[in-house]
């Protein structure tokens, strides 16, 4: 990209809200693929800090540290009516990345959890974090045909979904197949859950 | 008797807290899709050169705090504080989606779902 972006680089005047969904997985599970594949600007990068201060381990004095780490973000738009304009941030789903991505998560309509679906027990940490903090998210298998796609009911038992919890898969390297999975995930958030009142109080 | 363990959320502190990233009239730190358009064309009061070039790159069109990082290297912390800056001497302005505790409203929802389905 050159240094002086032109053309489609900035928003349309008209774009008035913006909306924001993360992509969250373990390591080359596909968050950058996806990002890209449905992002209308060349994904771009920007570093945001993350500050964490923890206790010493098992210090009985309650000594904390604090550290302080930059994270890169990968992340892409795609304007979806005159007026609205999706922000799609791919981050780190790990644990230790916990503060950026709670912080992320602040405004986000919700997540998707990319699985591998060779490794499905790592993207476990993630949805339970977002299940605590009450973000609502879609899980979208990567089929790397590495191994053969399990039934539907096994994976569902596997990851232990809430009834209703989208499960789609999902080739990140296609612009169809990721489309549905955001979908899914924007279905699943207009589909009213019991308990939830429809009005605001 | 040792203390009750902290729990790990609470040992968790906000990134913009510690790196001075200011905050915005609401409280918040700007978000990284907080979208950030050129307000009035004066002349430029020098602050520095990063803040030359945002107000350089804000000219063309409005962009998202995350974008304006990208496209010029800086951190997002930077890009919050330097707009932010500009935002006070009223050369920018900054739309912040925020929503109440029960989430974007179905309206939004629907108009989304309906841009998703033109992508397929
Ligand atoms: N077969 C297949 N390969 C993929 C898919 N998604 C990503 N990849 C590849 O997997 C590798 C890691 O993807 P990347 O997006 O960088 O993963 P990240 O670490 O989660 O951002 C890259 O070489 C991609 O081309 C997919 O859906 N199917
Ligand atoms: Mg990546």
């Amino acid at each position: 990209m050159g240094l002086e972006p032109s053309g489609e680089v900035y928003l349309p005047d008209s774009v008035s809200t913006a909306v924001k969904v993360l992509v969250l997985g373990p390591f080359a599970v596909g968050k950058s693929t996806f990002v890209g594949t449905l992002s209308e600007i060349p994904p771009l990068h920007t570093e945001e800090t993350m500050t964490r201060t923890g206790a010493v381990a098992d210090d009985p004095h309650g000594i904390t540290e604090k550290t302080t780490t930059t994270v890169a973000l990968d992340f892409g738009r795609r304007t979806l009516s005159d007026r609205v304009v999706l922000y799609m941030f791919g981050t780190p789903g790990q644990r230790r990345f916990l503060s950026l991505w709670e912080d992320l998560a602040h405004g986000s309509l919700g997540a998707l959890v990319l699985a591998d679906v060779a490794r499905i027990e790592e993207s476990f940490d993630v949805m339970s974090v977002l299940e605590d903090r009450g973000l609502p998210y879609a899980v979208a298998i990567n089929d790397f045909s590495s191994v053969e796609m399990p039934p539907r009911e096994e994976l569902r038992e596997a990851f232990d979904l809430l009834p209703g919890v989208p499960l789609v898969s999902c080739d990140a390297r296609d612009r169809q197949s990721t489309a549905q999975a955001m979908i899914s995930l924007v279905e699943y958030l207009l589909t009213p859950s019991p308990g939830q009142s429809q009005e605001s109080a | 008797m040792s203390p009750p363990r902290r729990r790990d959320r609470e040992a968790l502190v906000r990134p913009y807290l510690i790196t001075g990233g200011r905050a915005h009239p609401s409280g918040r730190a700007l978000d990284l899709t907080a979208l950030v358009r050129t307000e009035r064309d004066t002349g430029y009061v020098e602050l520095g050169p990063e803040h030359g070039r945002v107000l350089r790159l804000c000219s063309g069109g409005a962009l998202s705090i995350a974008e304006i990082a990208a496209h010029l290297e800086l951190p997002a912390s930077v890009t919050r504080v330097i707009v932010s800056d500009l935002v006070d001497q009223g050369r920018l302005s900054t739309l912040s989606t925020e929503w109440d505790r029960h989430g974007p409203d179905r309206e939004l929802l629907q108009e989304v779902l309906d841009g998703l389905r033109t992508l397929r």
